[in-house]
């Protein structure tokens, strides 16, 4: 297994713009390279080992034995929409709560009524929303 | 110049000598599934392909290899092609970040917890692009409900991680770990056991497992967003869910488990007789124990419904999470001994 090379930055050396921080990050954007790599490696394997004998039956999109009757892209409920407006909402304060949650302890009583005035608006709005039956799915 | 080189070229050594490994362990995790499941309803599984049928997983792979690769006539060529590839970057390159002991960690990175909820949350994309290039009614049915599910699961997630992130004061997985440190009893799961539970539920339900898995459903939308998949294309999906399930695994143990610390720290006796075990030992015994959680709830639980899924996520655990980030940040708060002195 590989070493670590952990990779401070030093007190006394001169301000880079945040470059050291940043180096850290070369291994992570190197990972996601080799991600796509192994996604499209096997492909192209596959591809060329696979054979290729298409015909027209193979080739239309699978409905249990039937020609497709109309386009796939059907209108669909509405409710996955408001799934998603929600998601925005809770995922943003998600994104609120990562920063205080670390630095809690030096933010203190003040932080801490803070986002509990921020919690209790947003609790208000989910208790709304759960009235109206916005999470219904029956 | 050539020291940044060679550092790249060094770089690119470790990445495969953790994505290596880690895929030899998806091909033994199917493996594992197949076996575990069968034993559990009375059958022996694979036993054929060599020594107790350990030559399965590669059997597999040769067949899907050997399949041709269809790209329906109706679908989005490119992101069809894409979108397999879009499914494994993110679930591969989360591993960056995952120290695997004490000081094995490829990029110790500051933000490493928001790294792998930015990256786990990118694996919708791939999904959701499947589903809709795949112009196939079974395949956008499955994107969508899929795609629901998983956001709606990520914000119970997020909400336990914040939980953990109160009590160990950092984003950073190593420190994270290093804060449960003393022995059993100071691992995150007693004092966030509501959060460790919707942790995993979450995580169960965000790969896509029964009894969530109705995003596949093979009874119903035949196999979901990936129906119009074949061949190597189709295993590239496999791999990619195989890997999150190790993930999620790992996560919960890294998170809430202590990752590699012992088990036995602080009981006298037992702390060296095993000291001699290292870390990475550790966080594998305990990381198959949650691959086995995840075998052993397949094999138990019906599918849900897919009202019940949602009602699960919005109803019951985000306000259960939600609560437990207040009680927390309140014992830290008020200093409430031991775990948040």
């Amino acid at each position: 297994m590989a070493q670590a090379v952990p990779v401070r930055v030093r007190p006394s050396a001169p301000y880079n713009g945040g470059f050291d921080m940043l180096q850290t990050y070369l291994p992570v954007l190197c990972f996601i390279v080799i991600g796509c790599v192994f996604g499209l490696g096997p492909i192209i394997l596959g591809w060329l080992v696979g054979p290729k004998r298409p015909n027209k039956a193979k080739l239309a999109p699978y409905e249990c034995g039937f020609e497709a009757f109309e386009d796939a892209r059907l209108p669909f409920d509405v409710r996955y929409y408001l799934v998603a407006i929600l998601f925005i909402i809770f995922d943003l304060e998600t994104a609120f709560l990562f920063p205080w949650a670390v630095a809690l302890r030096k933010i203190g009583i003040v932080g801490f009524s803070a986002m509990m005035f921020f919690l209790l608006i947003l609790v208000v709005g989910f208790i709304y929303e759960w009235k109206k039956g916005a999470l219904e799915w029956e | 110049m050539f020291d940044s080189i060679f550092a790249i070229i060094w770089i690119f050594i470790k990445i495969i000598a953790i994505v290596l490994p880690l895929l030899l362990c998806v091909a033994y995790l199917t493996y594992a599934e197949r076996k575990v499941i069968g034993y559990m309803q009375g059958r022996i599984g694979p036993n054929r392909v060599g020594i107790l049928g350990l030559g399965q997983p590669f059997a597999d792979f040769l067949k899907l290899l050997c399949k041709e690769i269809i790209i329906p006539s109706a679908s989005n060529r490119y992101l069809f092609i894409i979108a397999p590839i879009l499914t494994i970057a993110p679930a591969l390159a989360a591993w960056s970040v995952i120290p695997f002991s004490q000081d094995i960690v490829l990029a110790n990175v500051n933000a490493g917890v928001l790294f792998i909820f930015a990256m786990s949350s990118l694996g919708v994309y791939g999904v959701l692009i499947a589903g809709w290039a795949s112009n196939s009614k079974y395949a956008f049915f499955g994107a969508l409900r899929a795609a629901a599910q998983t956001i709606s699961y990520e914000i119970a997630m997020g909400f336990a991680l914040v939980g953990v992130l109160l009590a160990a004061g950092s984003v950073n997985l190593q420190e994270i770990v290093l804060a449960q440190q003393g022995g059993l009893w100071h691992w995150y799961w007693l004092p966030l056991l509501p959060l460790f539970v919707i942790f995993w539920i979450a995580g169960m339900a965000e790969t896509n497992r029964a009894p969530f898995d109705v995003a596949e459903g093979e009874s119903e939308i035949v196999a979901g967003f990936h129906v119009e998949y074949a061949g190597m294309s189709f295993a590239v999906f496999f791999l990619a869910e195989y890997t999150s399930m190790i993930l999620i695994s790992i996560l919960t143990v890294l998170f809430f488990l202590g990752g590699w610390l012992s088990p036995f720290e602080g009981i006298p006796g037992l702390q060296t007789a095993f000291a001699f075990v290292p870390g990475f030992v550790w966080l594998v015994i305990k990381t198959c124990f949650f691959l086995l959680l995840y075998l052993w709830i397949r094999a138990t639980f019906p599918r849900y419904r897919y009202d019940q899924i949602m009602r699960l996520g919005w109803k019951i655990l985000i306000p259960v999470a939600l609560l437990w980030v207040i009680v927390v940040s309140a014992a830290i708060i008020c200093k409430i001994g031991p775990w948040f002195s």
